[in-house]
């Protein structure tokens, strides 16, 4: 007879939350975990400390330029920022009127970030966003009551940044829907239409875009229109960015199952109203990520128009600074300055991004 | 014998004759799309009669016989013999192998670049996992053509003068002119071509007075187009490979542990080859993208395609040629990448059997 023996009970799993833990789990489970750990610790620690010091302990933060000087090589000097603010951040404006593309941008950003809420999603947000475009050029151009006009070439800065990627990215989601829904089209000639404009735009780089915006167009229309060339640029921005766009809003249309669409088709539903109620909300819905991304992909972009001379926020860095043989040196603490802004701008949007997944996640357990 | 029952032949169904009428879909089907193709053409015709009133009275010619006049201008880095005497079409040609050159260096960075950071933030190690998400999140939310910006200042202000440039045994020399490093040349007493392969040796540069000579070297504008989109673009490629890896069920890795394959040769035989299938067509984006990126080089003064042509546009003002060069260039590269890519990819393809 076979001896029956009682196996001994496990020992409990060890904690796994516990601090201790969690550094070994992280930081040295296993050898080659540790080294690395242990590698990374001793390059911060030859790193860093000069970092700082660079950065913090040795900088200049006062815009005094003969401070900067002294410092030169061993400390960053952040005064060049405050000296020079207004003129990175504006561009050519004239300096009396700097007031009103400071307005205008605070109104921009201001329904822009209220049309991501969701408290905000009214009827109202319509009008306001034709109020406020109107408010945004009145206040730039000038020209009537007693303000001054100021020509689009004197324009420049953030405020030119936050208005082309705005506006273009507004431009460009109408178009985008409408190749996509093209390319997906039952007419072969509609379809093969919107396909070569989607691959031709997708194949150029931006750059030759904006060449054509800037000396094609002109030739292109009536003799005697030229429209001006910020006008120019922004609509060859917005046709560049519509392709892409439409690549995206497509592959959310082709993760809308086709029986969405028949059941509009039985209960009597025509092909737009199939489209406008049924399967674009649930499309768009889909490539939220996607979209977001080309909306950060336009608003880089923007930084592009510097080359065919119109002074955004990085034109206008280079403007501020190179011309200036006291400041010119202190060029690096300039792109950190910029860097940062359109870190956080394109932070933001991504995180943004981040919440409705989450919002359209809840939604979905809900 | 059974009887079989003689069906009559069916008669021929009535000619259907068309519809002509706008209630039916084929009608208007037909209607919208000539009426798109029409307004198609209308337009391009009215862009193509204004672009020939506006030529004529500004008194712009038109015409390819620009690209065989002589240039003009030197080009400041070349890949094949180069003078101002030579002809435009010349010149395009230089500025076309620039080109390839940024963007193949640039893909071959960034492919590296880019694996090690996407494998970097799937590491078990905290550290390396931070240290990583900070160079994608860094890199991707800046736009390509600040960074271009401030590589290049980097190079040509920070880094010390050609007389005192930092080197590495001798060999590599890194200062404001560039980098310098060893070639392998023909020896002097090379008789017979190519074929004695005895006299080969390794030339090295050296500082003289008037800077480093010998060897071969890379412009500032070169290094930094190329570090800086390959820096870019590995940004996004880390996380291509990130959501490639990701994508390899997890059972796969379950099967591969219990047969005894080491994590290693989990990534090599198993991961590794599953996710590649997934990786691929993201990829060729990436690599079509820094292609088409690589025209942002005008902006700091490297001689690409987009610089000659601009170049030659504000001196020839043909600018209809001109830019229709730089796209029809792109264009063709792109379409060629991505048929590339497409064989590779059917090559690598998962075969059903």
């Amino acid at each position: 007879m076979a001896v029956w023996q009682m196996i001994p009970a496990r020992a409990a799993p060890e904690r796994q939350d516990s601090w201790l833990a969690w550094v070994r789990r992280e930081l040295l489970g296993g050898w080659l975990n540790a080294l690395t750990t242990l590698a990374l610790l001793a390059w911060a620690a030859s790193a860093l400390p000069g970092l700082a010091d660079w950065t913090l302990w040795q900088a200049v933060w006062r815009p005094d330029a003969d401070a900067c000087q002294a410092a030169r090589g061993s400390g960053a000097c952040w005064g060049v920022i405050a000296e020079k603010q207004r003129l990175i951040l504006l561009g050519r404006y004239p300096a009396p009127e700097h007031w009103r593309p400071v307005l205008a941008s605070v109104l921009l950003l201001a329904l822009v970030v209220a049309s991501g809420l969701r408290r905000c999603w009214k009827l109202w947000l319509l009008p306001a966003w034709m109020l406020v475009w109107t408010a945004f050029f009145g206040l730039m151009a000038g020209g009537f009551a007693s303000l001054a006009p100021v020509p689009t070439e004197r324009w420049g800065g953030l405020p030119l940044t936050l208005m082309l990627a705005t506006l273009s990215i507004l431009l460009a989601c109408p178009l985008a829907v409408l190749l996509a829904l093209g390319r997906r089209s039952r007419l072969p000639a509609i379809r093969v239409l919107c396909a070569c404009y989607v691959e031709l735009v997708r194949g150029v780089p931006l750059i030759s875009v904006l060449f054509m915006a800037s000396f094609l167009f002109p030739l292109f229309l009536p003799a005697g229109t030229t429209p001006d060339v910020l006008l120019r640029v922004l609509l060859g921005i917005a046709l560049f960015a519509a392709a892409y766009l439409a690549e995206t809003v497509r592959a959310g249309l082709q993760s809308v199952p086709t029986g969405q669409s028949d059941a509009a088709a039985s209960i009597g539903l025509g092909w737009w109203q199939t489209q406008r109620l049924v399967v674009l909300p649930q499309a768009l819905g889909a490539v939220v990520p996607g979209l977001m991304n080309s909306f950060i992909s336009i608003f880089k972009d923007s930084s592009l128009i510097t080359i065919v001379s119109l002074y955004e926020l990085t034109g206008s860095l280079g403007l501020a600074l190179s011309g200036d043989p006291v400041w010119r040196p202190y060029m690096i603490e300039g792109y950190c300055y910029i860097t940062a802004i359109y870190f956080v701008v394109c932070a933001a949007m991504s995180r943004y991004s981040l919440w409705v997944e989450r919002q359209q996640a809840r939604a979905l357990t809900r | 014998m059974t009887l079989r029952a003689q069906v009559p032949p069916r008669a021929p169904p009535p000619r259907q004759h068309r519809a002509w009428s706008w209630r039916s879909p084929a009608t208007r089907a037909l209607l919208w799309q000539a009426l798109a193709l029409a307004g198609l053409l209308a337009g391009l015709l009215w862009l193509v009669h204004n672009t020939q009133v506006n030529m004529a009275a500004r008194g712009i010619q038109s015409g390819w016989d620009f690209l065989g006049q002589t240039a003009g201008f030197d080009i400041g880095e070349q890949l094949i013999a180069f003078d101002a005497g030579d002809s435009l079409a010349r010149a395009f040609l230089v500025g076309l192998l620039n080109t390839l050159r940024v963007a193949l260096l640039g893909i071959l960075l960034c492919t590296l670049l880019g694996t090690l950071v996407g494998l970097g933030r799937l590491s078990h190690n905290l550290l390396l996992r931070a240290l990583c998400r900070a160079y994608v999140e860094l890199f991707r939310n800046v736009p390509l053509l600040v960074q271009l910006l401030v590589w290049y200042l980097l190079l040509v202000e920070y880094l010390p003068d050609a007389s005192a440039a930092w080197n590495w045994r001798e060999a590599l020399f890194l200062s404001k002119a560039g980098l310098a490093f060893p070639t392998l040349v023909a020896g002097t007493n090379d008789t017979n071509g190519w074929g004695d392969w005895s006299a080969w040796h390794w030339q090295l540069p050296a500082l003289q007075d008037f800077g480093i000579e010998g060897g071969g070297a890379l412009s500032p504008e070169f290094i930094a187009v190329t570090v800086g989109l390959g820096c870019y673009t590995a940004a996004f490629v880390a996380e291509v490979v990130r959501a490639g890896i990701r994508s390899v069920p997890h059972g796969q890795i379950e099967a591969a542990q219990s047969v005894g394959l080491s994590r290693r040769q989990t990534l090599r035989l198993v991961t590794g080859p599953l996710a590649l299938r997934v990786i691929l067509p993201p990829l060729t984006n990436q690599y079509l993208n820094l292609t088409k990126n690589s025209s942002l080089a005008v902006a700091i003064g490297y001689p690409d395609l987009v610089s000659i042509a601009n170049t030659t546009l504000n001196q020839t003002g043909r600018a209809v040629e001109c830019i229709g060069v730089i796209m029809l260039v792109y264009l063709a590269l792109s379409l060629l990448t991505a048929a590339l890519m497409a064989v590779f990819n059917r090559r690598v393809a998962l075969k059903e059997r």
